[in-house]
């Protein structure tokens, strides 16, 4: 089971690396997609597998398709590819590198002091105790969340509305 | 390790069996086909023309594999993989029998929709790795059809969830006991089915390949078996929704008198002819048609399903 998790933990972190560093946007995407079903390994070992399979159908099958279909629908070509390998310069690299180390370095030491010891805090969530928690102590962020993406629902519903049909 | 070792015969016996079927499919589909337009159908090779999809696979095997200059190759190669692995992994999770099934997981159905969401990039990939206008128009497709298809096919679903009280397929099975649930949930059941036929891009479905507007859509590029593993992936799919009909749908292994594994095959068998006879029956809709269809009619439907159920056990078993 440990080294089901290391492996897992491996290939989420290397493909999220390579998500950065691809030139061509579908295979960033591509590797991004590989990552989230790392992480939903993860989960799963980690004994929440609720939590899991959301990852794969929301993030994997659903936000991830729609980036797929927009970077389709842009058809980038070689051009997109140059200007990418342009922003890669190492200059570049420097403040996002001296940032994502000083989160590393905090996370180690957290580790070391065993204060994340207990990653099984999230140990045996079967969806009944997921689901009792969502709708019980956080019912209010499920609401705002439900608010939050009404207006999103109405806003794309009236950018894409026909208005030749509407004049007839 | 023990637990493992005592899988490995089902697993193994779980692929052969339903990759045989999805070949012995194309040849039942055909005859089917044949015998409903008043033809034969093909029945030379063979005692029923049953050795044509042998005769089939060797052509298939001996094709060129050819990957155009212009595609991006890598992808081009992953795509057809990607549906037959997740098609092939959903039928870890479906109970065959009381005891064959493979992972009898607790969150079986989420598996199920999970692998058959991925399922849409072998679809999307293939039209945009093969680098032509034909193809991405396929894959466009697809990625918006399986997209707004999957929304109410998992809606659709719940009203049995919550009937049970799991997302296990073995007690989705044993709770239809005394009554299948194609008869509370017959709405379910009807949604479940066009969303199937969507997600398996059979006709009246098939615009993403239409052949009449877009050669062959998402894969006019392929070529041997790579093109073949779009086909198996195809019947497959059928397999699969067909048997996750009879275990949501129609009491899984349950029945009188016969072994569990006949009457699930049977009940199986039942719904994929079922699919030949609506493809053999009905004509293709246009692209606007089936997404306003998708949207305006079955995701409400849908909705009312899932409410009046929810209701309805609310009022069977209120909450202590």
């Amino acid at each position: 089971m440990t080294g089901a998790f290391y492996l897992a933990s491996l290939v989420a972190v290397v493909s999220t690396g390579l998500v950065i560093t691809s030139l061509n946007a579908v295979h960033a995407l591509l590797y991004l997609i590989v990552s989230f079903l790392g992480v939903a390994v993860v989960f799963f070992l980690l004994g929440a597998p609720f939590i899991a399979m959301l990852e794969i159908i929301i993030y994997a099958g659903a936000i991830m398709v729609l980036f797929v279909f927009v970077v389709m629908m842009l058809n980038l070509g070689r051009q997109a590819i140059e200007q990418e390998s342009a922003w890669l310069m190492p200059r570049i690299w420097v403040g996002p590198s001296i940032l994502s180390a000083t989160l590393l370095v905090e996370l180690l030491y957290l580790f070391g002091f065993g204060v994340l010891s207990q990653a099984g805090g999230i140990m045996g969530q079967a969806p009944k105790q997921v689901s009792v928690v969502l709708l019980g102590p956080y019912l209010i962020g499920v609401e705002l969340a439900s608010m939050l993406l009404l207006p999103g629902l109405v806003g794309a519903y009236h950018l894409g509305r026909d208005l030749r049909n509407e004049d007839a | 390790m023990n637990e493992v070792a005592s899988r490995l015969p089902i697993i193994a016996g779980v692929l052969t069996m339903v990759v045989t079927l999805s070949a012995l499919l194309i040849w039942l589909e055909r005859r089917l086909l044949g015998f409903w337009q008043e033809r034969y159908g093909p029945n030379r090779v063979g005692p029923f023309g049953l050795l044509q999809v042998v005769a089939d696979m060797i052509k298939i095997f001996m094709k060129e594999d050819w990957v155009p200059p212009f595609a991006d190759k890598a992808v081009f190669v992953i795509a057809p993989a990607v549906i037959i692995v997740t098609v092939l992994m959903s039928f870890a999770v479906v109970p065959f029998t009381p005891s064959i099934v493979v992972a009898d997981l607790n969150v079986g159905l989420l598996f199920f929709l999970a692998m058959s969401s991925l399922s849409a990039y072998s679809v999307v990939l293939a039209g945009w790795a093969s680098n032509n206008k034909y193809s991405l128009l396929g894959g466009l497709r697809a990625s918006a059809q399986m997209l707004s298809y999957e929304v109410f096919m998992g809606l659709s679903l719940m009203g049995v969830v919550m009937l049970t009280g799991s997302f296990n397929l073995g007690d989705i099975v044993e709770a239809q006991r005394d009554l299948w649930f194609c008869i509370p949930q017959i709405l379910g059941f009807i949604i479940f089915l066009i969303a199937g036929l969507a997600e398996t891009k059979r006709i009246p479905f098939d615009i993403p390949e239409a052949e009449a507007e877009l050669v062959a859509g998402f894969h006019t590029e392929y070529s041997g078996m790579k093109f073949g593993m779009f086909f198996v992936g195809e019947y497959l799919g059928i397999i699969l929704i067909s048997a996750m009909i009879t275990v949501l749908f129609f009491g899984g292994w349950q029945g009188p008198w016969l072994p569990p594994a006949v009457w699930f095959w049977i009940k199986t068998f039942l719904f994929i002819c079922l699919f030949i006879l609506l493809r053999a029956a009905l004509p293709r809709l246009r692209f606007d048609q089936l997404m306003t269809f998708g949207w305006k009619v079955m995701l409400p439907l849908a909705l009312v399903n899932l409410a009046v159920t929810g209701a309805l056990v609310l009022i069977g078993h209120p909450p202590k």
